[in-house]
């Protein structure tokens, strides 16, 4: 009923709400080789999740006392554990459970956090300060403490693990669509789809949405390495993913004892999360200032 | 001004409510019975009927809550199941320990991360910018607690320099501090680089170099006190994720504070404990967050009239 003409003139505020916008994001993108290198490794790390673990030799979880603590050989690149088991393997197979507790848990922020944002920024009055009040006492809470009450309560698996950083994860998102949303609805066109008869479900969809898209995509990204880090903060403190679980931080935590002796046990975990973290956080810096030259430093 | 704190401090009750609301929630997220839960799954009905009735979990929610609030209001944050203390008496040796592991990280945080990032940008684009920001995104891409270990591997086991935990001695101040200040800093040094570049693109920075101001002058009269005002903002930010990192930082260095006393509670399945522990993180944050805000609108306010 209110199909918009095409070929109407109604500029889009934003570049990226068009493919000659992408394009033109990707061509900046591309100009950035920080965040190309942090694109090309995700890229490596998610083949890695899917394929690595039919790569490996070793069993990630079968205990073997004959094979203890070895130093990293060329058998066992990375050692093994104080179960025997090859750390090399147990990286590999943590790979998944990383990205998976990664990605589905900023999904689940967003999932609430952008919904709460647009109602907030785009009906305004009560409903905004109804939604940013309680978004304030969320944000009361400092840091990860929120996610750790959670998981004390909820019991530590890696299910609660994502459920609890998701609600880390929405201030985040509920601030930035609030904001954006608020700008775009301002603009002349949404007032003039508003007059075509648009209802607030099409404008919101069709016309706020997808003018607002690249201001998450940027703090999906950047959500996703913080994720990372408190998911694996959880499991080191016991209350993840839990033994014989190959997640790193768990890893972490378990090879602590042995670390002394055994540096490798408790190196190379740490060093999977900091090159996953890392690439999240090249690519989303570069994701930022492809969207949006102008706060480039 | 003053119209401005009563009304920022007015602002903060209905947040307290809620924080006070999420808190007394949190016993009733447990998945099933939360009495027997506390008292372990051989313990006898009588042990956990005991619990269910000192923590009054018979009550209709409201009630529970009303008196939760009562008692709150009185000092009270209700009983340890453990150990049968009072829980304020059980974190008030904890929380001054916390309290300066995150103050001193939060100076170091400051004092690094600004003279990074003012470095950073007065020699934008040379070795020593490029150097501090990859060193800055690897800081804050490292869990602080694999950076503790990492830390406690050279410095105290392999070079004996210093002892690997507790909390007294200056020395053993150094390790916990440097791992829970490093990613804070990182994030400071990023965003006064930034501030600071944005600042001296400006018009009355021009204006300074011109006039024949000494740059040195130009850089720290005039950039940086304009450059520091969007830092003061992640100054706030960062006090939570450092009052929050204590839980891993005092864990890793075995230090006696209220985040250790958190996970041991944890662990012990100690509810009223994690709740009291968890409010007064909270409540301090929401101190913290107060003061920044007020800071901030200060710091607007000088630059408004100058």
């Amino acid at each position: 009923m209110s199909e918009m003409p095409s070929g109407l003139p109604v500029e889009s505020p934003r570049a990226a709400s068009t493919a000659a916008g992408w394009r033109i994001i990707y061509k900046r993108l591309k100009k950035n080789r920080a965040a190309i290198i942090g694109g090309y490794l995700i890229l490596i790390f998610i083949l890695i999740a899917i394929f690595g673990p039919f790569f490996t030799t070793y069993d990630p979880v079968r205990v073997d006392y004959s094979l203890k603590l070895l130093p990293p050989s060329s058998e066992h690149w990375f050692g093994t554990d104080h179960n025997g088991r090859d750390v090399f393997t147990r990286i590999i197979h943590g790979m998944s459970i990383t990205l998976y507790i990664g990605f589905l848990s900023v999904f689940v922020g967003m999932l609430v956090g952008v919904p709460l944002g647009i109602f907030a920024g785009y009906y305004g009055k009560y409903l905004d300060t109804i939604i940013m009040r309680f978004i304030d006492i969320l944000l009361a809470f400092p840091g990860i403490l929120l996610a750790i009450a959670l998981v004390s309560v909820l019991g530590g698996s890696i299910n609660n693990v994502i459920l609890a950083v998701g609600v880390f994860s929405v201030p985040g998102f509920a601030r930035i669509v609030r904001g954006s949303t608020m700008a775009v609805s301002k603009l002349e066109y949404i007032d003039a789809v508003r007059a075509l008869g648009a209802s607030d479900f099409r404008i919101i969809f069709l016309h706020i949405l997808p003018n607002i898209i690249s201001p998450i995509i940027v703090q999906a990204t950047i959500r996703i390495a913080i994720a990372i880090l408190i998911a694996s903060g959880l499991s080191f403190l016991g209350l993840g993913a839990q033994p014989p679980t190959p997640e790193w931080g768990a890893m972490l935590s378990q090879g602590r004892s042995y670390m002394f002796d055994h540096p490798h046990v408790a190196l190379f975990p740490g060093l999977a999360i900091v090159t996953v973290v890392l690439a999240f956080n090249l690519f989303g810096d570069g994701l930022r200032d492809a969207f949006d030259p102008k706060t480039k430093a | 001004m003053l119209q401005f704190i009563v009304r920022r401090l007015l602002q903060t009750i209905p947040v307290v409510i809620g924080v006070t609301m999420l808190v007394f929630s949190l016993m009733h997220l447990i998945p099933g019975d939360p009495a027997r839960i506390m008292a372990g799954e051989a313990a006898p009905h009588a042990q956990v009927e005991a619990i269910r009735e000192r923590l009054g979990l018979n009550d209709p929610l409201h009630v529970q809550y009303g008196r939760y609030m009562s008692n709150l209001l009185q000092g009270d944050l209700g009983q340890s199941v453990r150990s049968s203390r009072a829980v304020v008496d059980e974190i008030k040796p904890r929380i001054g320990i916390t309290m300066r592991l995150a103050v001193y990280s939060m100076f170091l945080s400051v004092v690094f991360g600004l003279v990074a990032g003012v470095i950073s940008a007065v020699r934008r684009y040379s070795l020593i910018d490029s150097f501090i920001m990859v060193a800055a995104l690897f800081s804050f891409s490292m869990p602080n607690f694999w950076l503790g270990l990492m830390l406690i591997k050279y410095f105290s086991i392999d070079l004996a320099l210093l002892p690997p935990s507790g909390w007294g001695t200056w020395q053993q101040a150094i390790l916990p501090v440097v791992t829970l200040g490093t990613a804070g800093a990182a994030i400071i040094a990023r965003m006064t680089r930034s501030s600071m570049l944005d600042v001296i693109n400006q018009d009355y920075i021009r204006t300074a170099r011109a006039k024949g101001v000494k740059e040195r002058y130009v850089i720290y009269k005039h950039a940086l006190k304009n450059a520091l005002i969007p830092v003061v903002t992640v100054i706030g930010i960062e006090m939570g994720m450092l009052l929050s990192g204590t839980v891993l930082a005092e864990t890793v260095f075995a230090v006696n504070g209220m985040g250790r006393l958190a996970i041991d509670s944890i662990r012990a399945r100690d509810f009223p404990l994690v709740q009291g522990i968890v409010l007064i993180f909270a409540l301090i944050f929401v101190f913290v967050n107060l003061l920044v805000d007020i800071s901030y609108r200060y710091l607007n306010k000088r630059i408004e009239l100058n």
